[in-house]
């Protein structure tokens, strides 16, 4: 009897918490398409989320284009190697692994960013000073965050493709002797628009979610300093799950057939 | 204007609460409280710490909103309002909120700008000198108004979010704890500057406080809040003699009487 009424509890739990998130999804969204718009704070976030993230998904992006190249020639592309390798490279890091590691880097940093940042105005009553001085927090916080992730993440991850590639070639020419020419040729000669632009679609829905659950739970967030750290650490794991649910998801959209 | 209709206008109430009820799950804050506030007056509701102060006051803002009621604002209904009719009454408000509240993103003196510069649309550097004469105002110099809220003293912060509170002149200001956790000297300091900022706007004014000092100092008149309702409510000068039990024994400090009583039957 117990046990049936925590899992009712629980179920309608998980469905007022996503009406709420559904809910707040939905306003803010509206906040970015509808003016006036917070340039400066649109610019500021822009930079947070893109320019400081560059260094730790340029690194990342690196050292995954370098583990590619060994791993599938070490692995399974022993016979007609230039051209496998340098397709499994190409492929893997613009359709998976640069928005896929680009988005849950940006997650750790940004997600987490945002929410102490938002929870803390929260608990210090800043939220409510915003809002008695006729301002809306969805307008002035929540909207020029999720700009920010969706405008800016896809281009964070358009460099993690040139420097994965980058990253491939350099293993591929330097320590496996391929010829440069040969690798190069092969790494264009099977790409396509498809396998940039689903990466690109895949950043954009992932910064929307990292700045849409930063914003989230620290909004939501009370109880002083604890309840802050319990929405960053909430902000960051969900926005994670959600990365990779997503990326399912829009993988299954662009190349189910 | 007649005279009779300047009359009436003047018998409307700046704030004019009715059977005001919020709950939090089985926890009943306010519990069908009345309240009137006249233009220009300065009320103080005095109350223990966790009473449901803070909360009256977030509902007349309209941060919260009341479960069943009627709050006016100058005779408008504003339970339910949202959108522009919300922000033409937010327009009227000033706020000091209990712990300061201030922006930390920004400098004190951006702080300060915040209304002008959104609300009243006024340019940058023009709200940089008002930021700074209504810093003045509250004895802050040039060098605080460039530091960031963090920097300061609490006294300070209270003075800079009292600048803020003002800076777009409202006509309605509510002070929350206005002097909690400040020294007694600078607790004073800050009375005798909301004293000076009401009159100076001739505003009306709702401070929220159990510092007794601070209520008679500020006040016009004094509202007790006990069981989500007001339990008295009279001039400044008689809450000595209020003839309510527990009034006598808030403004004593005893822990003998109704109060403690009434704590712990719920
Ligand atoms: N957002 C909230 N959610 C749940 N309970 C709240 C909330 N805000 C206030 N309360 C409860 O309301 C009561 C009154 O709080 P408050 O108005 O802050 O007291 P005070 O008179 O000290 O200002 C407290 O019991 C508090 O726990
Ligand atoms: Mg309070």
């Amino acid at each position: 009897m117990n046990a049936v009424a925590s899992v009712g509890r629980a179920t309608l739990n998980f469905f007022a918490a996503a009406g709420r998130l559904t809910l707040f999804a939905g306003m803010g969204a509206m906040h970015c398409v509808r003016p006036p718009f917070h340039f400066r704070l649109i610019g500021r976030q822009m930079i947070e989320v893109g320019y400081y993230s560059l260094p730790v998904v340029g690194l990342t992006a690196l050292f995954t284009g370098m583990v590619l190249a060994l791993q599938s020639y070490s692995g399974f592309a022993r016979f007609n190697a230039e051209s496998a390798v340098a397709v499994i490279v190409v492929l893997s890091i613009t359709r998976e692994l640069a928005p896929v590691l680009a988005g849950l880097m940006v997650a750790g940093r940004i997600g987490a960013a945002m929410a102490a940042e938002i929870g803390t105005m929260r608990v210090t009553e800043q939220i409510d000073a915003l809002t008695a001085l006729s301002t809306d927090p969805f307008k002035y916080l929540v909207a020029p965050r999720l700009i920010a992730g969706t405008l800016t993440l896809p281009v964070c991850v358009l460099a993690a493709d040139l420097i994965g590639v980058f990253g491939g070639y350099l293993v591929a020419v330097n320590k496996l002797g391929f010829n440069t020419s040969a690798y190069l040729k092969s790494t264009v000669q099977y790409l396509e628009v498809l396998d940039v632009v689903s990466g690109l679609v895949k950043a954009a829905v992932f910064g929307f979610l990292i700045a849409l659950m930063g914003c989230y739970h620290g909004y939501h967030s009370r109880g002083g300093a604890q309840g802050v750290g319990t929405a960053t650490t909430n902000a960051v794991v969900s926005a994670s799950v959600l990365i990779l649910a997503f990326n399912y998801l829009i993988t299954e959209a662009f190349f189910a057939r | 204007m007649t005279g009779d209709r300047m009359a009436a206008a003047a018998a409307v109430p700046a704030i004019r609460i009715r059977s005001l009820c919020k709950a939090f799950g089985r926890n009943r804050v306010l519990d069908g409280l009345d309240l009137d506030i006249g233009r220009g007056e300065s009320l103080a509701v005095i109350g223990g710490s966790g009473t449901g102060k803070s909360v009256l006051v977030k509902n007349v803002i309209g941060l919260m909103r009341p479960d069943s009621g009627s709050i006016e604002i100058d005779g408008v209904e504003t339970v339910g309002l949202t959108g522009r009719a919300r922000d033409e009454i937010l327009a009227k408000f000033g706020v000091l909120f209990q712990g300061a509240a201030l922006f930390d993103s920004m400098t004190v003196w951006e702080n300060v700008a915040f209304g002008p510069v959104h609300n009243l649309g006024m340019p940058r550097r023009e709200a940089r000198d008002a930021a700074l004469a209504k810093l003045a105002q509250v004895g802050l110099g040039r060098v605080q108004a460039d530091r960031y809220p963090a920097e300061l003293s609490g006294g300070m912060q209270k003075r800079v979010a009292l600048a803020r509170a003002i800076a777009t002149r409202p006509q309605i200001l509510f002070f929350d704890e206005p002097t909690t956790g400040l020294d007694p000297i600078m607790g004073d300091v800050i009375n005798d500057l909301i004293v000076e900022c009401v009159r100076g706007l001739g505003a009306t004014a709702l401070t929220i406080t159990h510092d007794m000092a601070s209520a008679r100092k500020i006040a016009d008149r004094i509202a007790m809040i006990h069981g989500g309702r007001i339990i008295w409510a009279g001039p400044a000068g008689d809450v000595e003699e209020s003839g309510n039990e527990a009034v006598d024994q808030f403004i004593h400090g005893r822990t003998e009487g109704p109060i403690r009583t009434a704590v712990h039957v719920s």
